[in-house]
């Protein structure tokens, strides 16, 4: 398998993997290196790739191995540092101000959830992954991988409404 | 009829029983300018998921190991450099210290060396004479107790 055939079946979801970490880890940076070093696995174990039943599915699991073992590593214990990533959240130029804070406050809500949930609304709301698929990333199984979404989204609507709220009631 | 409907959908979507075309369907719906008021907080919901999707992986893919620092090779250099430096110092020392070959200068020598030792000895231990001052001092000390025990009664009459 030459470089370009690799990247040709990698490029379509290496920007998952990215996000993925990204979830977990917080730190731009951290989830960059996370991928990079994905992906390198990958490609030093190249010859097994056509074995893989679903290489994306397969990658994703890495990706979440990789960043719990990152979280678990002695690094991480030692020192506990605070990312943010200082950027623009906007969507459209059109939306509001106010509709921006709001967004900021998901993120927020979303990053106090369990890692699993925040995995599980990653892989489902943003990646729109069926459930099946989840469960074979997240090695789970399908009805978990339900319960614990049906948790994440009613606590992330909980939050919005308290804050939404917040001054009028 | 279509707010009823989205309601409905809703409360699928919060049990975990939508299907991903339903969850499109929502995210359309709260995708546009002006959602009814008591649903409001459900839109920077869907506004973060759709921001989310469109966050790329900028870096470039290199295929090639990084080449982290190593510093297993470090150590084993210190350790390398340690041990010379214990072998050269070893062989420059001599254990040659010098010798008499007159025995009776030798003799001489030795008792010198040992008188000097005793008189040191001497010296130190009469240094040590002044620690009886410390022990009388002590001894004064004892009366400390008496007045102890005057302010115990003392104490013992205010309470009662």
């Amino acid at each position: 398998m030459t470089q370009k055939e690799f990247l040709h079946i990698v490029t379509p979801f290496k920007d998952k993997l990215f996000r993925l970490a990204k979830r977990l880890l917080v730190s731009t940076e951290e989830a960059e290196d996370a991928t990079q070093e994905v992906l390198l696995k990958l490609w030093n174990n190249k010859t097994k790739i056509q074995e893989y039943k679903n290489v994306e599915a397969f990658s994703m699991t890495m990706t979440k191995n990789y960043c719990f073992d990152k979280l678990k590593s002695k690094q991480a214990q030692n020192l506990k540092i605070v990312h943010s990533n200082y950027e623009d959240k906007q969507t459209t130029l059109q939306k509001q101000v106010e509709l921006n804070d709001s967004i900021n406050w998901v993120e927020k809500i979303i990053s106090t959830l369990p890692e699993q949930q925040r995995l599980i609304i990653q892989l489902r709301d943003i990646e729109a992954y069926d459930f099946d698929e989840i469960a074979k990333m997240l090695e789970m199984n399908p009805t978990a991988v339900r319960v614990a979404l049906s948790r994440a989204r009613k606590t992330i609507r909980e939050k919005l409404t308290n804050t939404h709220n917040y001054g009028i009631k | 009829m279509v707010l009823n409907n989205i309601e409905k959908l809703l409360e699928k979507y919060e049990n975990g029983e939508t299907t991903l075309q339903e969850e499109q369907a929502l995210k359309q719906f709260f995708a546009q300018e002006h959602v009814p008021p008591h649903l409001e907080m459900y839109k920077p919901m869907f506004a973060y998921f759709a921001a989310n999707q469109d966050e790329v992986f900028t870096k470039n893919v290199s295929l090639k190991p990084k080449r982290g620092f190593n510093y297993t090779w470090i150590s084993v250099a210190a350790v390398v450099v340690l041990l010379l430096g214990f072998y050269f110092e070893n062989s420059n020392k001599t254990n040659d210290l010098g010798t008499y070959n007159d025995p009776e200068i030798a003799f001489n020598e030795f008792s010198k060396s040992m008188e000097m030792i005793s008189e040191k000895l001497n010296q130190g231990t009469a240094t040590v004479g002044y620690l009886e001052e410390v022990n009388k001092g002590a001894s004064t000390l004892k009366y400390l107790e008496e007045l102890e025990n005057a302010t115990s009664i003392i104490f013992k009459k205010q309470i009662q």
